[in-house]
Order: C-alpha cells, then structure tokens, then sequence
C-alpha cells in the first residue's frame, strides 16, 4: 500500500483532520471565515495562474475533496510575497499553510511532477546541497531542459544576449559546467545533511503512521 | 382677550445692530405691529435684557411678549416666560445670517426683518400662555405585558428607580423563550462557550419584589383611559376580573418562531430528526438531565452528525416566507454546534450560511467553535431529504460554485427559522378594508401571519393593539425614537418591536422602562411626551362649531381622540402628542393650541407687506417643519449659507398640522409662491409624529383644485421633503424655486 492510500484510508472522510495532523500549520485551516481577502490579495491572481485559491483551498478542504486538492498546482504557485499573511484577519499563515500543503502532496507522491516550482525546488536543493554551492550555469541550463532537448535549445537561444552580456562582463564561468566550485568542507556539509534527513524522516514517519 | 398687554423687545446683539436699522425695526412694531411698548436693547439675552423684560411683566403689566432676536431654537433659557405668552422673530439664523453683507442687499434684509417683526407681533396676539392638561391622572404603577426576559427586566429596572409594578404573564411561569433555552450565547470574557440563561435568576429577583405584582396565567381583558390614567382588566385563569390603576404600559410580548412546517422543502415537518432552533434546546435540556448525549428523536440513538440550516425561511426574497434576518441565530446555531461539541468532539457539526451574522462579541464565539472543529461551510439549502432515520441535505456550495454539494447520513437537521412578533391584531389590515369599501383578501406578498387575539384590548377608536410599521413588528423608529409606539405611554420592547436576541433584549427593557416613567411623570404634569417633551399646550375643541365629520378621529396619528355616544370627538389630552394633525384635518377649524393655531398661523400670514407687482419683490411663503426642516434652515444660517430674500418662513409642528386654510389665505394675499417642508414619510419615514408628514402630504396632494379655482399655476405650491442634514440643499432649494417663480411672474392677486 502506498503512503498516499494508507493515509486516504487512515482518515477516511475527514480530510481536514488529516490537514491538521499531516501538514505544517494544517490546524490553522479551519480558522478560515471565508471572507476572500487572501484570495484578492494574492499577485498571482492577478494573472489567473491559480486553479483555486487560498480561500477555495481551505473550503476544498473542509469539504473533503482530497485528491483536488493534493493533485492541484494551486499551492505551488505561491510566491511567498506574504501579503495574505499580513491582511487576514483571522492572522491564519496563509503563505506557510501553502507551503505545507504542497509538502504534503509531494510527499505523497501526488505533487503534479513536472509543475515548474516543484521542479525547480528539486532542482535547487540538489544543486546548492550537491557541493554546498549553487551553481547557476547548472541551475539554469536544468530548467531550460526540463521539458526536452528541443525546448531546452529554444530558450538557451532566446537568452544568448544575455548569456554573452554575463561573459563580457566575466559574470558567468562557462568551465561551471564540470565540476564547478565547492565549498571548504564538502564532506561536512553533506553528513550534516544527512543528518537532518533522518531526523525529519523519522519524525514524518512517525507522524503518517501515528 | 380682555386685558393682554404685547410688549416688542429687539436685540441689537451678534450683529444684528449694525446689519439693520433697528430704530426702524421698533418703529415697524409700533405702527405696523400696533404694540404699546416697543423697545430695543443692545444685548437682549444678558442679565441686563431678561432683568428687563421681567421688569416689564411685573411692572408694566405685560403678558404677551415678541423677542426680536435669534432664532425660538437659541436662548431658550434666557428667554423663558411660562406665565406668558411668547413669539420669536428669527432676526438673527433667519435674516442677517443668510444675507450677504453689502450694500446692495442691505434693503431686501431690511424688509425680511421688518416683514418677520410684523407677523411675531401678529403671532403673539392670536397667542394665550399655554396652562397645561387638567385632565390628568396620578397612578404611578407600570404595567408590563409578558413575563420574559425583556418583560422582567422591565419589570426589575422600574422597580429599582422606585416604580410598582404589575407584570402580567400568560402562561403558567415566568422565562418564556429564554426559560426554555439549555443554555444562552456568552455576554462575557472570553465569548468561548455557551453560558447559564439567568432566568430563574431573574425569575426570583421578580418573585422576591415587592414592588412587583406578578399576575400568571393571565390576560388584558381591557385597557381604557389615557397615560397616567389607565384601567387595566386583568382576567386570570380561574375567570376571576382584577381591575389595576396603570400609569403607563410597557408591551414586552416577545416572539413567536418562524413555523418550519412551511418549509417542506427543507424536510420541516416531515420527520421527527429535522428540528427548529427551539425543538433542538428541548433536546438539549432533555439530555443534560440524562446521560448528556443529545439523541435523534426518531429512534434515540445518539447524534454523530448534525447540520444547521441557517435563514431557513428568513431573508427570502420571493415575499412567501420572512424577508429579514431575525439577527440571533447564527449565534444561536453556533451556541448550540458547541452542544455537542463540547461533551463529545467526535460529533460532526456543520453551519450552512450564506452570510454569517454575529451580533455582539459573537465573532469571538464563531472564532471559538472553529477551534472547536465547528465546520462553516457557505452556502444555501436548496433541499433536505429525510430518509428513514438520517437525512441528505443537498446544498449550493457558493465558494466552490457546487450547485449539487450534499452531506448524506445525517442524523439531525436544526433549521434557524426567524422570529416573527407577537404583536397582537393588525388594527391597519382591520380598518383598511372598511374604509375602502373592498372586502380585504389577505395579501400574501410579504405578509406574516398575525395572531388574531387582541393583547392589550384597547378601547380606542382606532383599534385594540398597537400599530405595527412592518411585517407585523410593532411602530418605532429604529434610531430615534425606539421604544415609541403610536399609542402615548405604552411603549414595546423586544422582539415585539424588532428581531433580537437576549442581551439586546434586555437593554431594550431598560430603555422602556425608563420611557415608561417618564411618560406617567409627564401626564401627572399635564404635559407632552416626546417629541414635544414638556409642552403643555394641547388640543381645545369647540364642539359647538362640530360637523362630526370624523376626520381628526380618523387622522389623529397617536389615536388620542375617541367619539362619544353621539359621535363627537373626546380629546384624551393625555394621549395626546401635541403634533396638530387633528388642527390641521378639521375642515371647519373648529380645533386649535393656546399657542399654535389656524390663527397663529395666519395672522403671520396675513402680516407681512406684499410689495406691488413691478417691485420686482416676489414673496415666497414657507412652512417648515419645526423638527427637521426649521433646524436646517437655522443651521444654513448658522454656516452662512445665503439664500433669498424673498422668502418669509413660518415653523409649524408638523407638515400634518397645515390647514389648507393657510395656504389658500396665502395665495389670495398676493405670495407669489408656497413652500411645504416637511419629513419624509411612509415606511422609511423620518416624521416625529411617525404618520404627521404623510396624512399632511395627502391633504396637500389636494391642493391643484384650490388652486385651479383660483386660475393659478401649479408651481404656486410646492412640497419638499426636508432632512435635519440638508444644511446646504435647503438654501439651493429656495433659490431654485425663487428663480423658477420669477419665470412663472408675479402672483394675479397682489394688490388686492
């Protein structure tokens, strides 16, 4: 059984009490009154990029439409600008509710795989944790191939001007491309890491199961 | 009329010296005003001027007096003669502040000063010192309809300021509504969880009163005579007849629920698990004196789910259920989700709004049953199913825009149905039909059902209850004037007057009582209650010029005259609030004020000098309501708002009190034009005497066939409607229609 039928089946029809135990600031959900003001507040909305918004969300979830929810690209559209945080008037945390929502649907496995902001957080932690340096040229040439060798060509094309403003201006390092620097300690940053994996999985762990 | 003496006082102060000649102005009240003692004094409200009118009283025997000087709404205190006649010439708001000081305007304010010396003169001639109502009574007990929450508080509060009172219940015990509630929504720190009700609390305060005759299990059987003098039968249970000297009434007759077996469509009626708001407080009580769960009545199995249907049959705008919003239940529901919230957190409770309501420090209450897991869901009940012993209730998500949500297996359905007022007979619908001559078919367009029992059983002419103003609520004025009925000294409080919940309710109770008390003080005084507190004139019949017409007992707003056995009217001063509405109905003028009558009026009229055709001086006559319409004018002044000259204003009680006599005088006299400013009226009206400005409006609305009689245009009369606010309309308004009469010309009858 995966993680996402066992939990499905661990809270059955009540899908906000799941959201309360599961994700981060999920007990915050219910304190929503629906008066819209996220939703009017965010930036994003204004170029129609959310599905739902917060204030749909958080009704979505009361009403149980689990899968809409955790399959839905709307929390991943968040720009963390916080001005929903700062206008609720019930003080729910929205932008980190948000947050934790899409957490939880990656964690999952019901995060929509290739949503632009999934992927480039995939991306940029592996990247920036790989030798405890980000490397832009790898950063940036991951998320111009991310949908193909052809797409990927297109948009290096369309900002070759800026790629050579970067080299004149000796802003970009084309040798990045193997290797690239390291940070003093490689090795330390990584067992630290890896430490905190365990210690977040055993406590995530604990919590699906309990 | 024998012995007056006038005497003209003309004030030079705040101006007025140096914008007029009043050396001339006393001349006017001399020669044009023939009043034996005229004199001007350079600051007429100082000690020096008042010790000086008073000299004149004692001394030189005066006994009617006409100030020249502000406006009758200023220095009231200053100029306070009881014993004498009064009139005021508004020389100060009415003349100088609203003319521009130069020269050229200089004659025209002249003339507006002179003109309004002439008609106070006039005015305070036609006068005699008001002496108060005789026919007063003395009792100085409170009656209270109904044994609730407002009706003993009432009770308490009267009895604290000192008050007897008698407190007539109909069923067996005192609480009603809140009596049968588990428990109430919070009135105090922190708002989290629902609280005792008090009753039995303030069920003993009333028992261990002395103060406080408690009658159960009783009705009114009658109520006649007039504040200060009622005589109230009380029929009790046992067919026994207890007859009480009352001095004033306080109506606290509470509600009665919306009935959900009007809403089929929302299961009502249709299974035992889909209850109102009260059937769930059965419920409650009922399990808090057993186990504490609170169990389906079908098959008494606890509840694990339970879904609140809020503005079930409320707010509905297709006119066949209520149209308002009762105001208490979306705390009510929230109140009693935390029932079962707070003894088992398992229990499903869902609050299906449209628009949450929360009156109070109810949004901290909302706040605590979200945290309790209390889920609110937006969004309106289209249909509940019952289906053996649960129900589906099927819902239009208005977040979601889900026209076909529904929650199914659910075990108990609660419909927040409103309160509609027990505000006994609907004495419009009673008269409406006789007096149209159409037999009255019921309109069931935004109409509720009203209870066909008498309460009070008045004996008024006009019917036995108060007049309700809308769906069956009793009349009052939301922000002015709450408590007032359209019945002097009986006042209602509660959900009688409009919807409510506990704590509103017993604020209302406090405000009544205290409405109540002043009324009976006022008629032992022989005096007015509001608006016209104190006023102790009051209406003087001459019977013999009587045509029985009936028109001032139909008309009378407050229902203060009666007929005797030979059809004359019977003035019941004390129920009487002085408005003039009979003065002004009486087609034969046979009724009038001390101080106020169709002669005060129209020797004002009559008075003032109406210059010749080519003078290029029309002159604009204006009735202004002395509520509204008179402090606005005055406040225009105030803030130098200009506005014509040729306007000669005339404050007068009420629009409804304007004998067409007046106008007809006027036109005849030469005016070029007629102003009317009165309140707004119907259901939104703004009258202090609530019918005054619309029974007037209905008269006037009459006036094109006077004036066709008189082969004069249309434009001669105009009707506005004036708010204390239209500081800056009124003015514009004035200079509009001056510019409008002078393309109508001059008036045919000048000079006549």
């Amino acid at each position: 059984m995966s993680a996402n039928t066992a939990l499905a089946e661990k809270y059955r029809n009540n899908f906000l009490k799941e959201i309360e135990e599961q994700v981060e600031m999920g007990d915050w959900v219910k304190m929503c009154m629906q008066c819209g003001v996220c939703s009017g507040s965010c930036p994003t909305n204004f170029q129609s990029a959310w599905e739902h918004p917060p204030q749909e969300l958080f009704m979505m979830i009361r009403a149980g439409k689990r899968e809409e929810v955790l399959t839905s690209s709307s929390m991943w559209n968040c720009t963390s600008c916080y001005n929903c945080i700062v206008r609720c008037p019930r003080k729910l945390p929205i932008t980190h509710i948000m947050h934790g929502i899409a957490e939880y649907a990656h964690r999952l496995g019901m995060a929509p795989k290739m949503q632009p902001t999934r992927f480039f957080s995939g991306l940029f932690w592996k990247n920036c944790t790989h030798t405890g340096r980000v490397n832009e040229l790898k950063l940036s040439m991951g998320l111009y191939f991310k949908d193909g060798l052809g797409a990927g060509i297109k948009e290096g094309m369309k900002m070759k001007d800026v790629a050579i403003g970067l080299l004149k201006a000796k802003r970009l390092n084309p040798f990045e491309l193997f290797g690239g620097h390291k940070c003093k300690d490689q090795k330390g940053i990584q067992a630290m890491l890896k430490k905190a994996y365990e210690i977040e999985r055993s406590r995530k762990a604990a919590k699906m199961a309990g | 009329m024998a012995d007056i003496k006038v005497a003209a006082y003309i004030c030079k102060g705040c101006g007025l010296g140096e914008r007029l000649d009043t050396d001339a102005l006393v001349k006017i009240a001399q020669k044009d005003g023939k009043v034996p003692l005229a004199k001007s004094h350079d600051f007429l409200c100082n000690a020096d001027g008042v010790a000086m009118i008073k000299n004149d009283i004692a001394n030189e025997g005066v006994t009617h007096i006409m100030i020249g000087a502000c406006s009758r709404r200023a220095k009231t205190e200053a100029f306070f003669f009881p014993e004498n006649a009064v009139a005021r010439a508004n020389l100060r708001e009415g003349v100088v502040w609203i003319r521009p000081d130069t020269e050229e305007a200089r004659e025209t304010t002249q003339d507006m000063a002179e003109d309004y010396i002439r008609m106070g003169c006039a005015e305070v001639k036609a006068m005699t010192a008001p002496g108060g109502n005789t026919n007063t009574g003395t009792s100085k007990t409170l009656l209270v309809v109904g044994g609730g929450v407002t009706g003993m508080t009432t009770a308490i509060e009267a009895s604290k300021t000192g008050y007897s009172v008698v407190l007539v219940e109909k069923s067996g015990e005192l609480g009603g509504w809140a009596g049968k509630l588990y428990k109430r929504t919070p009135v105090h720190e922190p708002f989290k969880s629902p609280a005792d009700t008090g009753v039995a609390d303030l069920a003993s305060q009333v028992m261990g009163d002395s103060n406080i005759k408690v009658y159960l299990n009783a009705t009114i059987a009658k109520t006649d005579g007039a504040p200060g003098r009622f005589v109230v039968d009380i029929a009790t249970e046992s067919g026994a007849t207890h007859t009480e000297d009352i001095g004033a009434i306080v109506q606290a007759t509470g509600f009665t629920l919306y009935d959900m077996n009007k809403l089929p469509e929302l299961g009502g009626g249709k299974s035992p698990n889909v209850i109102d708001q009260a059937g769930l407080e059965a419920l409650a009580k009922a399990a808090a004196a057993g186990d504490g769960i609170i169990r389906r009545p079908s098959d008494n199995q606890p509840v694990k789910s339970v879904v609140f249907v809020q503005c079930a049959g409320q707010r509905d705008p297709t006119g066949t259920h209520l149209s308002y919003c009762s105001g208490f239940c979306c705390n009510a529901s929230i109140k009693q989700a935390m029932y079962f919230k707070d003894t088992n957190p398992g229990v499903d409770t869902t609050i299906i709004y449209t628009d949450l309501r929360t009156p109070g420090n109810g949004e901290d209450f909302y706040r605590s049953a979200q945290e309790k897991g209390v889920i609110f869901t937006k969004g309106k009940v289209a249909e509940v199913v019952p289906n053996g012993n649960t129900s589906t209730v099927k819902f239009n998500d208005l977040i979601l825009g889900d026209t076909d949500a529904s929650m199914v297996d659910v075990d108990l359905v609660v419909l927040a149905t409103g309160q509609v007022a027990n505000s006994g007979i609907n004495i419009d619908a009673l008269t409406k039909p006789q007096v149209e001559g159409q037999e009255g078919e019921p309109s069931a367009v935004g109409t509720v059902e009203v209870k066909p029992i008498s309460i009070l059983n008045l004996t008024y002419r006009q019917g036995p209850d108060v007049p309700q103003l809308k769906q069956g609520f009793t009349d009052s004025h939301f922000i002015c004037f709450p408590y007032e009925t359209r019945r002097t000294g009986i006042y209602t409080a509660g959900p009688v007057r409009r919807p409510m919940d506990i704590a509103q309710a017993r604020e209302d109770a406090t405000g009544a009582a205290l409405k109540a008390i002043q009324a009976l003080e006022n008629a032992e005084l022989g005096r007015a209650a509001h608006p016209r507190s104190g006023d102790l004139s009051f209406p003087k019949v001459r019977l013999e010029g009587c045509t029985q017409c009936k028109r001032c007992t139909v008309e009378c707003p407050f229902g203060a005259i009666d007929e005797d056995e030979k059809r004359f009217p019977v003035f019941n001063e004390s129920r009487c609030r002085r408005c003039g509405t009979c003065m002004g109905a009486c087609p034969v003028r046979v009724i009038s004020f001390e101080n106020y009558s169709v002669n005060t009026v129209g020797a004002q009229i009559k008075a003032v000098d109406i210059p010749d055709e080519f003078s290029e001086k029309p002159r604009i006559l204006i009735l202004a309501c002395e509520n509204d319409a008179y402090p606005a004018l005055d406040m225009a002044g105030m803030s130098r708002n200009e506005y014509s000259a040729f306007v000669r204003i005339i404050p007068i009680r009420c629009l409804g009190s304007v004998n067409t006599i007046w106008i007809t005088d006027a036109l005849n006299a030469g005016y070029d034009g007629v102003m009317l400013m009165g309140c707004k009226s119907g259901d939104e009206y703004q009258c202090h005497f609530v019918k005054g400005s619309e029974l007037g409006r209905v008269r006037m609305s009459k006036i094109d066939d006077t004036l066709k009689t008189l082969n004069l245009e249309s434009e001669r009369v105009r009707d506005l409607e004036v708010a204390i606010t239209d500081i800056e309309r009124v003015p514009d308004m004035i200079n509009k229609y001056a510019a409008e009469l002078v393309a109508v010309g001059p008036s045919p009858f000048k000079g006549f």
